[in-house]
């Protein structure tokens, strides 16, 4: 390689203001991810207004403290890189614009990177991708299986068709009174419990790579009235251990099948649900088993952050995407190839 | 002195370049085109219709609001940026004084005023002085009935400035009447170099990077917030 190149990220998609340095795709110079979940926990989710708020608040400090740790300037960047959608349109807007405006007042091209394909691109940062592959992408926004054959080539595969897995963790956890941010306590219960609850898996269609976690979430709410009608009390532990146990075998049996159908030589797992030590023993397990390697970032490039933003933006300025001023925030964008 | 000045407050868009004490450029629009997908292209368009290139831009003013939380965010967030990254000052003006100043020539009260639903505004209160313009009524979100009453009682002709005006213009006559007059079209646009004039007679800078719209109105949820901690006690 003759000139390293340094990609600057931009994330703020929900309530993480986050900026970061990538060098060359693959090395994280500098990843500062300001968090908003102190903030938002007393309204119990993620406030839209709040979070645009914040962003503006946080949004020049961030990119600042990215550059000072890298101990770059501006001009030694490249190209500027920034969540363009999915994701909450007013906070999207905050990441959008500070990107232009610094593409424009350095003459940097600028580019506009889906947050998905950020999410899958955290795997780069920790080694290096092998097609095809598998992604599973599993937040509070997203329960995605998309096939890869080559760089900037996304095949989507199956999806939810109701909640996100992250979003029926935390409203589960909202029905066992669990302080917001859920997903992480009632992986925590789930870990330290020896039993647990039998409650429906949705397999959807024989074929189908599609998930559905409406329907659980639902029977949780009715076991606990029912119990709760008789005068009993529900144990937590179990409740939770039974509720993980159904999304992480969902997940597991999905991956594994679509892994073997694709015939892929690698899976990877990202977003913020892909922390939970449930889902990450399981996948781990069942891979081994076939003989597939499986890899998954570390818990900080799992959640929201720019470094994967950048990762993405890497290889799509590579590949000559760009993006003009025009810009706007897309909050249903579709994940599409460049490649 | 270069000086590039933004207002996004609300649905008009206003970009301009002054250079040395002359408008150079700039471009006002009152169409409802999002400001994410116009403000930034007004900018670059405006440097380069005007042949300046960004670092060459010696300070940045803008409409702090209140107004349209979305649109003041972009315009605020494009400004801070671009002060910050080329080290230049920032300047925030009031959305409504800049409006204000269109009526700078008026013998009487401005009122410049935005709309806020519910028969609510953003509405400020001015008496021109010379070239400058003096709160009568701070910047404030108010019911517009309390306002005109309070109005009412100062005896003084009143000119309404801002497009939202013509929303609440039978409610207003039907409270002032002779003493209620209304701007022209030409003069409801808000206008960039207004914010840069007023950003010249500022005393002090913003501090970039903890700069924020002025709001004036706390969120939905804080409110209820608030509401739900109060009835606790
Ligand atoms: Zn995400």
């Amino acid at each position: 390689m003759d000139k390293d190149h340094y990609i600057l990220g931009i994330e703020t998609s929900c309530d993480e203001t986050a900026a970061s340095i990538v060098k060359n795709g693959t090395e994280i110079i500098s990843s500062i991810v300001s968090s908003q979940i102190q903030q938002q926990k007393q309204f119990g989710g993620v406030v839209p207004e709040i979070a645009s708020r914040l962003h503006v608040e946080q949004i020049t400090l961030v990119i600042q403290e990215a550059l000072n740790e890298a101990k770059l300037v501006p001009s030694d960047l490249e190209a500027v890189t920034v969540t363009e959608g999915p994701g909450l349109v007013g906070a999207l807007l905050i990441g959008i614009n500070a990107a232009k405006a610094f593409a424009f007042a350095n003459q940097l091209p600028l580019i506009g990177v889906h947050h998905i394909a950020g999410h899958v691109y955290a795997n780069q940062l920790i080694h290096e991708m092998e097609f095809p592959l598998l992604a599973l992408i599993v937040s509070g926004g997203h329960t995605e299986l998309v096939v890869m054959k080559s760089h900037g080539s996304f095949e989507l595969i199956g999806e939810t068709r109701d909640d996100a897995a992250g979003e029926a963790y935390d409203k589960v956890a909202r029905v066992l009174g669990l302080p917001y941010p859920g997903g992480p306590q009632v992986d925590r219960l789930a870990q330290a419990s020896d039993e647990s609850i039998d409650f429906p898996r949705a397999w959807l269609e024989k074929d189908s790579y599609d998930f559905s976690f409406s329907g659980l979430k639902s029977s949780v709410i009715n076991y606990k009235h029912n119990i709760e009608q008789k005068g009993g009390k529900i144990n937590h532990d179990h409740v939770a251990a039974g509720f993980q146990q159904s999304v992480v075998d969902v997940l597991t049996v999905k991956t594994v099948k679509a892994a073997k159908e694709y015939d892929v030589k690698q899976v990877i797992a990202a977003g913020g649900v892909a922390a939970n030590r449930g889902l990450r023993k399981s996948l781990t397990t069942a891979l081994e088993n076939e003989g597939i390697p499986f890899y998954v970032p570390p818990i900080s490039l799992c959640t929201d952050n720019a470094a994967m933003i950048a990762a993405a933006g890497y290889e799509m300025w590579k590949s000559g995407v760009r993006s003009d001023s025009s810009m706007n925030g897309r909050p249903g964008m579709p994940l599409k190839s460049w490649n | 002195m270069i000086w590039l000045g933004i207002d996004t407050a609300n649905s008009p868009l206003s970009v301009a370049i002054v250079k040395d004490d002359v408008l150079l450029i700039e471009e006002s629009s009152m169409m409802k085109i999002n400001h994410s997908l116009r403000a930034m292209p007004a900018v670059e368009e405006a440097c380069r219709k005007a042949d300046i290139t960004p670092s060459e831009i010696d300070a940045i003013a803008v409409s702090e609001g209140p107004g349209s939380y979305t649109g003041v965010r972009i315009g605020v967030t494009i400004a801070k940026t671009l002060a910050w990254t080329l080290d230049k000052p920032l300047y925030g003006v009031s959305s409504l004084k800049a409006l204000a100043l269109n009526g700078q020539l008026f013998n009487g009260f401005i009122c410049s005023m935005i709309d806020a639903r519910r028969s609510n505004v953003y509405a400020g209160v001015y008496r021109a002085k010379g070239t400058e313009l003096v709160n009568v009524l701070e910047d404030q979100h108010c019911a517009l009935a309390g306002l005109l009453k309070e109005l009412k009682e100062y005896n003084e002709a009143i000119l309404f400035v801002g497009e939202d005006v013509k929303l609440h213009e039978s409610i207003i006559r039907e409270h002032l009447g002779e003493q209620a007059h209304f701007a022209s079209y030409a003069l409801n646009v808000p206008r960039a170099s207004s914010a840069i004039l007023l950003a010249q007679s500022a005393e002090q800078a913003e501090t970039v990077h903890t700069f924020t719209p002025q709001y004036k109105r706390i969120t939905e949820a804080e409110a209820n917030l608030v509401k739900k901690e109060s009835s606790h006690e």
